[in-house]
């Protein structure tokens, strides 16, 4: 006979502890105890700041320029992506070896289910230790634990004890950690619901969950008001969700300095979408929907989306409607500084062959056959063998900036 | 203003009429419905700029009068009336309609207000509302749904002696019908949204003959009209040029199949159950069996096998499913003729009564395979 168990605190959250801040340090022993700072350039964004950063006030998504004013004496590093995801692979790796309940949310973060690990590795806090020495042995980095009974609970008890900690929250004291908490620390509260709220008197979640459903509904909308209220109750039904498959993919490009030529701004975003479109490509994925984005010298930002009746993936398709997108802007030299695109409705391929629907009279060749040659050359020669032609850089002049 | 209707009558003068106004419309007299009644009948009219709608309602007009009603409201009165006799009447600034024990108001609009509409062109030929919905039907189905490609978004009808051609594509595949009828007009041309004449063309479908309006491609207003039994719709033609579409359709034939449609539908649904709608259906045809395929790899997969006659060089071809399912129901027949010239080229179905009947090439639908970059 089983026995019934009770509702135990078996989801784990895992959080790197300033993560491309710890990578950089961990390769480059120089950096230790310095105040380090990933992101480049003077118009870009701070991606991520080590400890020591933050303590002078550096926060994440914070201008370049204003981080070096708080910290002139910070060492900025340049962001690697490649080997962040190196080293995050690694990471997950090490949650499957514990349980195949991983649910990566990000390149830094993770949800895990270890319910079915007890019995052979012990409680969740003994779990979650071994997680976070193997993590630190093994990869040179620190990680945060949270542990509770719902995904909600446990990332906000890893956010309450970084760096280097784990918190458990037990279900019964469930409620009187999620209390006393910020309303903008419930999922689904953002800038604009919080306002919303706070012109109701609300402070805290325990604030949300003494307010009527009914109440909730009316002031922020069905769907919004049903979920912040069961939250508000630590009622989160979500699962751990394996290999959630990708919704979308996306670059963007912030320029050196603001572009005002139609010209130009098209020849970054055939850039950014060269770019995004041979992931797309190497993901196995085809997109239906595509969606730019364009933030003006003011910072004001806007995006434009089209779906199509058919999934496309050549570059040539998806710049061409991602150009006519930008050119039904009208823009008359407006001041761009940044350019992005989004591929969504994204159609896994699980390796099939790439297909296409070519047009009636189409020739026997397309471009996405063009493209899988081009894929092909560039993984055995490197990304710059074949480019659009306009992409190219002059060889005997300077790269552009 | 005041007469009595039957109910049945009513509704499908209204929804008639309703087809006609947007919901959305620029100016805020066009949300109405023309009630007009005089000494002839009742005579409804719905209006949004591109298309024009009149029905004619047999009834009895005990005094004549002219109002403008929301259409809207009009229109889902109609439908909810008990069947019994309606009586409309103008009574102050409100209409009041009455049917058994149910009892309306409606607010009236400004009828000094409300735009003329245009006038039907002159007869261009008729043919039977079966024939003109079946054809209509065949082809819109190839249209596209893109508004940001207008031209595609049209069935083209085009007018050659005493022969009504119509065709629409999406880029990816072709419908084109012909029909033989009795035209005093020699040639005339015209793009309709494929939508508008569909919906026309469905409920026309029953009338024993519809006439079909072209205005002259001179006139003032680019219409086509169409009009049967006391109903009269006009729409305004698209602009642009319809692509040139005859030197797509293949002249010579590699190889030719001849599948039963039924049973072939059925295979498709099933085996396309298991891929996302856009990915390829695989069809193997070989003399005597057609192999279809779906899946690859760990994911599911699926495979059916059909008897088939085929003849010529066996091939190897995919679909998009959806398309080829579209096609197979738009030929209307118990067979389904596909005429190839090779795995990468269009394949053209046509219809068959039998499998050894005789090929209906009235109807063509080309339809461009998906093709594999490896």
């Amino acid at each position: 006979m089983e026995e019934i168990e009770a509702e135990q605190a078996t989801i784990l959250h895992i959080d790197m502890d300033a993560f491309f801040a710890s990578v950089a340090e961990r390769d480059n022993p120089e950096l230790r105890g310095k105040v380090v700072v990933v992101g480049t350039g003077p118009r870009s964004v701070v991606t991520s700041a080590n400890y020591a950063a933050r303590k002078f006030g550096i926060r994440a998504a914070m201008p370049i320029g204003q981080a070096r004013r708080l910290a002139p004496h910070a060492v900025f590093v340049e962001p690697d992506m490649r080997r962040y995801s190196e080293v995050s692979e690694k990471v997950m790796e090490i949650f499957r070896n514990f349980t195949p309940l991983v649910e990566p949310i990000s390149v830094d973060e993770a949800f895990l289910d270890v319910a079915g690990a007890k019995r052979l590795l012990g409680t969740p806090r003994e779990i979650g230790s071994a997680i976070r020495q193997k993590v630190e042995s093994q990869e040179g980095i620190t990680c945060s634990v949270g542990i509770a009974s719902t995904k909600l609970i446990a990332k906000l008890a890893s956010s309450r004890c970084k760096p280097n900690g784990m918190l458990e929250i037990p279900p019964d004291q469930t409620l009187t950690f999620l209390h006393p908490l910020p309303i903008n620390e419930l999922w689904g509260v953002g800038e604009k619901t919080g306002e919303i709220l706070s012109k109701l008197g609300l402070k805290t979640i325990g604030d949300i969950a003494n307010t009527s459903r009914a109440t909730l509904i009316r002031a922020v909308g069905e769907s919004a008001g049903a979920t912040i209220y069961e939250l508000a109750w630590a009622r989160d039904y979500r699962s751990i969700v394996l290999n959630e498959p990708e919704k979308s993919i996306g670059a963007e490009e912030t320029f050196s300095s603001d572009l005002d030529n139609q010209e130009e701004i098209l020849g970054e975003l055939l850039r950014v979408t060269d770019r995004v479109t041979r992931r797309l490509r190497e993901e196995q994925f085809m997109a239906r929907t595509i969606s730019i984005k364009v933030r003006f010298g003011d910072f004001t930002t806007i995006t434009r989306s089209k779906t199509l009746p058919l999934p496309i993936s050549a570059t040539q398709e998806i710049y061409s409607q991602a150009k006519a997108l930008y050119v039904a802007l009208n823009l008359e030299r407006a001041r761009v500084r940044l350019i992005g695109i989004r591929l969504e409705g994204l159609l896994a391929l699980n390796g099939q062959p790439l297909a296409a629907q070519p047009e009636l009279g189409a020739r026997d060749k397309g471009w996405s056959e063009v493209e899988v040659a081009i894929d092909a050359a560039r993984d055995r020669f490197g990304g710059e063998a074949v480019a659009p032609a306009r992409l190219l850089k002059p060889p005997d002049l300077p790269g552009r900036g | 203003m005041r007469f009595i209707v039957e109910r049945d009558a009513l509704a499908d003068g209204v929804i008639w009429v309703s087809r006609s106004l947007s919901a959305r419309p620029i100016m805020p007299v066009l949300l109405g419905v023309l009630i007009k009644a005089d000494k002839k009948g009742v005579h409804l009219s719905g209006y949004d700029l591109e298309t024009s709608g009149k029905a004619e309602v047999v009834a009895d007009v005990k005094e004549e009068g002219t109002v403008l009603v929301s259409g809207k409201l009009l229109s889902d009165i109609a439908r909810a009336l008990p069947n019994k006799p309606v009586t409309f009447s103008l009574d102050g600034n409100r209409v009041s309609v009455i049917s058994g024990s149910a009892k309306f108001a409606l607010p009236t609009l400004s009828v000094s207000d409300y735009p003329n509409l245009p006038e039907l062109p002159s007869e261009t030929g008729r043919l039977s509302g079966d024939l003109f919905a079946e054809a209509v039907g065949q082809v819109a189905i190839a249209a596209g749904k893109d508004d940001s490609l207008p031209v595609l978004t049209g069935v083209y009808v085009e007018i050659e002696e005493n022969k009504l051609i119509l065709a629409a594509t999406d880029r990816y595949r072709l419908a084109v019908r012909e029909l033989n009828w009795d035209a005093p007009r020699a040639s005339a041309a015209a793009l309709i949204r494929a939508r508008t004449l569909n919906e026309a063309a469905k409920s026309l479908a029953g009338a024993k003959s519809v006439s079909i309006a072209l205005a002259a491609a001179t006139a003032n207003e680019r219409l086509i009209g169409f009009a049967s039994e006391g109903k009269v719709m006009t729409s305004r033609m698209l602009d642009g040029t319809f692509p040139p579409y005859r030197h797509l359709l293949p002249s010579e034939r590699s190889a030719t199949a001849v599948v039963e449609v039924a049973p072939f539908v059925d295979s498709v649904r099933r085996v396309a159950l298991v891929a996302d709608k856009t990915v390829p259906l695989r069809l193997a045809f070989n003399p005597g069996a057609l192999t279809l395929e779906a899946g690859v790899g760990d994911d599911a997969q699926a495979t059916e096998e059909l008897e088939i006659a085929f003849d010529g060089e066996a091939l190897s071809i995919a679909f998009n499913p959806t398309f080829l399912l579209d096609g197979l129901a738009a030929v209307n027949s118990a067979y389904v003729e596909i005429a190839f010239t090779g795995g990468s080229k269009p394949a053209v179905l046509s219809g068959k009564s039998s499998a050894d009947g005789e090929s209906d090439f009235s109807y063509r639908y080309l339809l461009m395979p998906m093709r594999y970059s490896s």
